[in-house]
């Protein structure tokens, strides 16, 4: 029931690859993680979910969060390889429509 | 009156034991046969629920618990999650609630509010008391055809 995070830089990409679970108890260093990554002016943030088997809205309010942070700073928020359940959870919100989330969608474990 | 099992659980109402209830959430609905799709909403409804409690203790400044109750009826899980903490305005809550829609501009976006909405989507029933701290009530249904269908994956996931 935590979570794990590795940030890989590779030149104007930051890759945040995240492993376990996002909820309330792990929101807090998630964002503490992510909002530094975005607040860097004219990069790409792609967050890797593949390993992510569980997210709840407190995932969703820090991504929200990330985004209009990469917003002000001229940077772009990418998510990918959603698993089917956390990529449900931007649908029912209408959230896909809004932040960028690649197109390959894994299944859930 | 119909007869059913009753589970209760009482954590302190820290984030730190929201994934202790979920995971108990999780075990009940497998022994009844959800499928993995419920229990997956299940899951999500129910750490929900528990955000809003522990949220709603630490705003109060209260060291307070969260008593969880499960239901578990031949047909149905009813959960029933108080806080004992002072009483918050439902419906000045429930204000704002719901999928995006004519994406709006990105500085407007609301970062929370998506929990009581997300709650009333992945269950059947939803039902909020607020007389003496907050109470919410939800259930959900089994159903039978699902649970055969799925019948692989259901072991799998506790």
């Amino acid at each position: 029931m935590n979570l794990s995070m590795e940030v890989h830089d590779k030149d104007d990409v930051l890759e945040l690859a995240l492993i376990g679970e996002i909820d309330a108890y792990t929101a807090p260093s998630l964002k503490e993680t992510i909002l530094p990554l975005t607040e860097q002016a004219n990069k790409t943030v792609v967050v890797d979910l593949e390993q992510v088997n569980y997210m709840d809205s407190t995932g969703l309010g820090v991504f929200i969060g990330a985004l209009k942070s990469a917003n002000e700073h001229q940077s772009e928020l990418r998510l990918t390889s959603l698993q089917d359940r956390v990529r449900r959870l931007f649908d029912i919100t209408g959230l896909d429509s809004i932040i960028t989330i690649d197109s390959t969608v894994r299944g859930g474990d | 009156m119909e007869s059913f099992d009753f589970i209760e659980l009482k954590v302190p109402a820290k984030a730190d034991y929201i994934g202790v209830v979920r995971l108990t959430v999780s075990g009940i609905a497998n022994r009844m046969g959800f499928s993995y799709e419920d229990m997956e909403d299940l899951k999500v409804a129910i750490s929900e629920a528990m955000s809003n409690a522990t949220e709603h203790a630490y705003k109060q400044g209260e060291e307070g618990e969260v008593a969880v109750g499960f239901g578990v009826y031949p047909d149905r899980l009813e959960v029933m999650i108080a806080d004992h903490g002072a009483s918050f305005d439902v419906e000045e809550v429930k204000k704002g609630l719901g999928p995006y829609q004519n994406t709006p501009s990105i500085v407007e976006l609301r970062e929370g509010g998506f929990g009581l909405f997300l709650i009333e989507a992945l269950m059947d029933k939803v039902e909020i008391k607020n007389d003496y701290g907050v109470i919410v009530l939800m259930t959900k249904y089994l159903r039978e055809n699902e649970v055969d269908m799925n019948d692989d994956q259901i072991s799998t996931t506790q």
